[in-house]
Parts: structure tokens; sequence; C-alpha cells
């Protein structure tokens, strides 16, 4: 496989707050290649949110990455540590917007009210590349068409409150696009969305995929879209990767039993009417409060008295591509 | 079983205001002829896009809002008709289940005192015989006694979507109305609260209406499923029939869209072009023929009834009977 246009090292990102430290992100490595999709998902507070806004280094005060590399392969192949540039550096914001597209979950408050949406798409097109006015609203017309807005040059003039929850969904992709991004990152993409507009949104993004041999982190909690979307997974459990792998590996031999919890639990079209769910107990604890150890031994079914409560297990490989971090796994060698 | 609620041509119009004088230039048909029943013990969800008016149809039946025209008919009585002080009464009876179980609870308020309002309220001024009623309350949505006198900022979201359940339940309803009530809960929780839904429900032979977008929730909780597209119920039927044989085109696109938590099962979609209507201008005839792929000219013009294909199925398309509509298959496997 050609080299990783992106690469996460071991990433640490830390809220330093007055009642405690909240390690929303701890120790995430992965990989990411030009053309494929690798889906992040977990539930609330699991640090997927946090990750996507580390590498494009926005992370809110009192958030900041402590430690770990984030490599972004650049077009003329030199490889940049995003984590050494200055956040608000020259560097930074050109690659923000710019190799690194980023869509938000809520295209309600992510587009501003005061101004069209081609006033949008133009600030973000001349920002990066050096086009007049003229030029750059002819390009914010030609994205808006790409993204799939029907008659685009009206469009252009209206304000996001005059467009439908999937227009503005599709704006949000066209202004990350703006910048001829090859990496794009979704986080929530289709969270707000109806189920119908939802099909719209991730088929295109599926076909812009294909068109530009776009990188893409979809980042959800919702498996069902990881199931149809994604190339590669990265499960997230409170901050730690407990599973990654290849998206069939995930869904039909998983490792870690957060992830076969999570499977088990969810609700699912085929089922028979009122049938009744596989649950996980209790329920994820409070950031401040989190468990030592594995973060999910509290929950879990099979863990271990004095081992999965004190230390965090280490990553164990199963065959080329997918490991999980559980003590299970630590098996002697037969 | 005894039918617990029946709704007949329900109408709820909301006026367009325009101009100087706020004249009323036009209507939002939010809902429009929407008829149902739901016995005791049973769930009949209502599915649909935003705008569609499920959350109008049960706001209507709560008399939170004043129906244009129809009936509701609950224990008897229209609740459309019936003064303030006449409901009072039959309110006790219906209770709802809210979407956001943060903001739905008094954050100044304890646990015994939130569970225990709608008692006192009602009369029940014991207060050793409320604590007892509330204590009896919390065992059956399974929270600890010894978590009464908390507020609910100490609470996890399913914890307090169980106290809300909890306050529901306390009057001893006949009729639940739960508008999204695990939409906003986390994977591994969402699965709790559905069954303890499903639990109650047998327990208690509440009938149910449920609120709801996601498709697979509605697949696990319901007996019955209306959808609704612009303010018109377009296919009404037994959960199983509805998802593995769809009658109308918009519930078969519905249930395409719908992710399936299987990578082997990435099946080509049918994607829908466009939005959902506008309800303020409907396109004419069946309201779905511009984003329907059967649609023919005959569909256009002529507003098709709601017609019988099968016992409880009923479907509102004039080309019912001609054209055959994929499912999702059942037969599923989970790991």
């Amino acid at each position: 496989m050609a080299d990783p246009i992106l690469s996460i090292r071991d990433l640490h990102t830390y809220f330093f707050a007055d009642e405690g430290v909240v390690r929303a992100v701890d120790g995430t490595s992965f990989d990411l290649y030009a053309g494929q999709t690798l889906g992040i998902v977990g539930e609330s507070g699991c640090g997927k949110s946090v990750t996507a806004r580390s590498i494009l280094r926005i992370v809110d005060r009192p958030g900041r990455i402590v430690s770990g590399e984030i490599l972004l392969r650049r077009a003329d192949g030199s490889v940049t540590d995003m984590v050494k540039l200055p956040a608000d550096g020259r560097e930074a914001r050109a690659i923000r917007g710019g190799e690194i597209g980023l869509v938000f979950q809520e295209p309600m408050s992510s587009l501003s009210a005061f101004h069209t949406i081609g006033n949008q798409l133009i600030e973000a097109v001349r920002l990066h590349a050096p086009l007049s006015k003229k030029q750059a609203r002819a390009r914010a017309i030609e994205l808006l068409a790409m993204v799939g807005i029907p008659r685009p040059e009206q469009r252009v003039d209206a304000y996001s409150f005059e467009l439908s929850g999937g227009l503005r969904q599709r704006v949000m992709v066209a202004l990350a696009l703006a910048g001829e991004p090859r990496v794009l990152i979704a986080d929530e993409p289709t969270t707000a969305l109806d189920v119908t507009t939802q099909a719209q949104i991730l088929e295109l993004i599926r076909s812009l995929q294909r068109d530009r041999d776009l990188a893409v982190i979809l980042i959800t909690h919702d498996m069902g879209v990881i199931a149809e979307m994604a190339d590669d997974v990265v499960v997230m459990y409170l901050g730690k990767e407990v599973e990654k792998g290849p998206v069939d590996a995930i869904f039909h031999a998983p490792l870690h039993p957060y992830t076969r919890a999570l499977l088990r639990s969810i609700p699912n079209v085929l089922a028979e009417p009122r049938e009744k769910l596989a649950t996980i107990a209790g329920s994820i604890p409070h950031p401040f409060a989190r468990p030592r150890g594995c973060p999910f031994h509290p929950r879990c079914t099979e863990a271990i008295q004095g081992l999965c409560d004190v230390a965090f297990p280490e990553t164990f490989d199963v065959g080329a591509q997918q490991a999980a971090a559980c003590h299970l796994l630590n098996k002697p060698a037969a | 079983m005894s039918t617990v609620l029946d709704v007949r041509s329900l109408r709820k119009l909301f006026p367009i205001r325009s101009g100087l004088l706020s004249r009323v230039s036009g209507h939002v048909k939010a809902v429009d002829d929407v008829s149902f029943t739901i016995d005791s013990g049973e769930t009949l969800s209502l599915v649909g896009e935003s705008g569609c008016g499920k959350t109008t149809t049960s706001r209507c039946i709560l008399r939170a809002i004043a129906p244009t025209s129809g009936e509701i008919l609950f224990q008897g009585q229209d609740v459309a008709k019936l003064e303030r002080r006449e409901l009072r009464p039959l309110r006790r009876q219906m209770q709802m289940i809210f979407q956001d179980p943060f903001s739905s609870l008094n954050p100044r308020m304890t646990i015994s005192e939130i569970i225990g309002e709608p008692l006192l309220v009602n009369g029940m001024t014991d207060t050793a015989e409320r604590n007892a009623r509330v204590a009896e309350l919390l065992e059956l949505v399974q929270l600890p006694s010894a978590y009464l006198n908390r507020f609910p900022h100490a609470f996890s979201g399913g914890q307090r979507q169980r106290i809300g359940i909890a306050r529901a339940l306390a009057l001893h309803p006949s009729l639940i109305v739960a508008d999204e009530p695990v939409s906003a809960l986390d994977v591994s929780v969402q699965a709790q609260i559905v069954n303890l839904m499903i639990e109650l429900q047998d327990r208690l032979g509440l009938a149910m209406l449920f609120v709801a977008h996601d498709l697979s929730v509605v697949k696990h909780v319901s007996h019955r499923v209306a959808v609704m597209y612009v303010g018109r119920i377009v296919e009404i039927a037994p959960t199983k029939a509805l998802f593995a044989s769809p009658g109308h085109p918009y519930t078969e696109a519905l249930l395409s869209a719908v992710p399936v938590p299987d990578p082997r099962r990435r099946a080509s979609r049918i994607v829908l072009e466009g939005d959902v209507a506008d309800p303020s201008n409907p396109p004419s005839g069946c309201h779905f023929h511009p984003r329907c792929r059967y649609a023919t000219d005959r569909c256009k013009v002529e507003t098709p009834p709601l017609v019988e294909i099968a016992p409880g199925h009923a479907v509102r398309c004039l080309r019912a009977d001609e054209i055959s509509l994929k499912g999702v298959d059942g037969g599923h496997t989970t790991n």
C-alpha cells in the first residue's frame, strides 16, 4: 500500500480544568490513506471529536495536545508534524481548510446567518487561492453545483436560513472543499439530518471521494453509517482507542468486549417487532470520575478482578490488520 | 384489548400571516385528515421526516394545542371539544415522555419532588403515602431508592430518562405519548431504555403513541406503524408487514435509506431527490409525486385515498396494487 497521507502517533490531548485533568484523547494512533475512509466510532465523551479538532489544531482551551505526532504527507511528498506547528501560525492556517477540510455536525450553527453562502464560499476560496472576487464567485458557483445544489447561480446569493437542512449540509461540504483538500474530516455530518437526507449526504461524500481520491475521516456514533461508509474503523471509549481494524473484521469478528457489546445493543431494522435489545450495564462515567485500569471494566461482563481494574491493557495485534486493547487477548503463545 | 384512543379525521392548520395588517395569507396544513386507533397494551409509532406533522399530531392528542377539526376520542370523550376544566381528569390518564432528559427535569427539585409532584397536584397530600408511591415508581424504572433526595444534575442521560418515565407513570395513565424518547441517548444507554419501555408496557398494559424518526428503534418497540408525509398518513400497517412489504413508495424509500449495521449488506439505496415538500404549499395530488419514481400524470392531479390492501394495512397511493415494492427482509443475524 502507498504511504499514508496522515499518520496519528500516540496522540494525547488533555483538558486542564479546575476540577482536574480530562484525558479526552489518551493514546490514539492510526493511518489514513488517499481514497480510503477511516471511521472513528464511539459514544459521547469517547474523544472522537477532540481527535478531529486536534488534527486541525483547533482544540479549545483549556485543552491542549500534550504529546504525540500528527504527520501530514504534503502534496510535494514532504512530511509535516502538525503538533509542532504553532496553532495560529501561517502554515497551520494554510493546512486548515486547505489540505484538510472539515465538515461539522451542525449546519445550522456552523454557517453565518449574516453573510450569503456565496460570500462565505468566496472568502474560503480566496483564503487558499489567489483569485479575484469575480473568479472566486465563479468558483463558488462551481462548488455549489459540485455538491448537487440546484440552481447554484441563484442560491449563491441566498442566506443559510433560506435553505433546508440537507442543502445547508451540502453548503458545508462545499465550504470544506473550497481549499481543494486531500483530507476531509467529517464530524457527525449527518446526525442532525433525516434519514433520507442522510442517504443523500453520504452518497455525496462517497462520490466526491471517488472523483478526487479524497482521504476521509468519518466521525460518528452510528454503527450503521460506519458499516455503510468505512474501509477501516477505530473504536474509541473514554479517550482510549479500544479496537481498530478493517470494517468487515470489526463487525464480524470484533475482539474487544466493548465493540461486541456495542454491536449487540444497536437497534436493527432487521429485528423482529418487539424484540428486546442486549444491553450494556451502567452508563458512561463522568469525565472527572473515569475508572482506573481499562476504562470499560466496570461495564464489562468479562472483566478480571485484580487485573482489568488496575492496569490499562496494552494493544494486541490479531492478524495483520486488527488490534485491540484488552487483557483477555494476552494469551501465552500456544 | 380495548380501544384507548380513537383519532378521527384530525386536522391542524397553522395560519400564515403576512403584510402590514398581518392578514392570514395562507395555511400550513401541519396535520391533514389523520385517523388511527390505539388499543390498550399496544404501541403505535408515528414516523416521518422533520416537518411531517408527527409531533403536531401528538400535541393535539394531549390538547397541548387545539386541533382545527376532527375528533380525538379518549375513554369515550372527545378531547378535541372539551373545556379546560373537563379536560383535567382526562389529562391524568394521558402522560408524556419527553425527548430531552436534560431540559425536561427541573434542576431545583429533588427526584422525589419531581416524581411526587403529579401525585401532590392530584390530591395525594399525605407525605408518607406519596413517598411510598415514589419509591414504588423508582423500583419500577429500576433506580435505587437511595437516589430519592438527589437532584437531576447528579444523573446521567439514561437515568434522567428513567426519572421522566417514572413521573409519567405516577398517576396510572392509560395512554403514554413518547416523543423521541431515546434519540438523545447514547447507543449503549438507548438499549436499556427501549427495553424498559417494552417491559413496562407489557406489565402495565399501557397504550403508547411513539413518535420517532429512527426506524430501527421503531422496529423494536412498535406493534403497528403509521408513516406520515407532509401532514398525511401515507401508510399504516402492523410493524412486520410495513417493514417486509411496504405499500407506499415513500415507505420503501425511507426503509431503503436506513443504514444497516453490517458492511456485508451495503445495498444500493433508493436516494430520494430533493427535500420534503413545503407544508404551506404542498404539491398537488399526491404530495409525494415530485419525488416518487413510480409517479404518473394521474398522481399529479388526484389525491389518493387511504385504502386497505390487507387486513390492518392501508396505503395512500393510487398505484398501490400495480407496483411491487421492496422492504427490508427479516431473517437477520446478529453477532
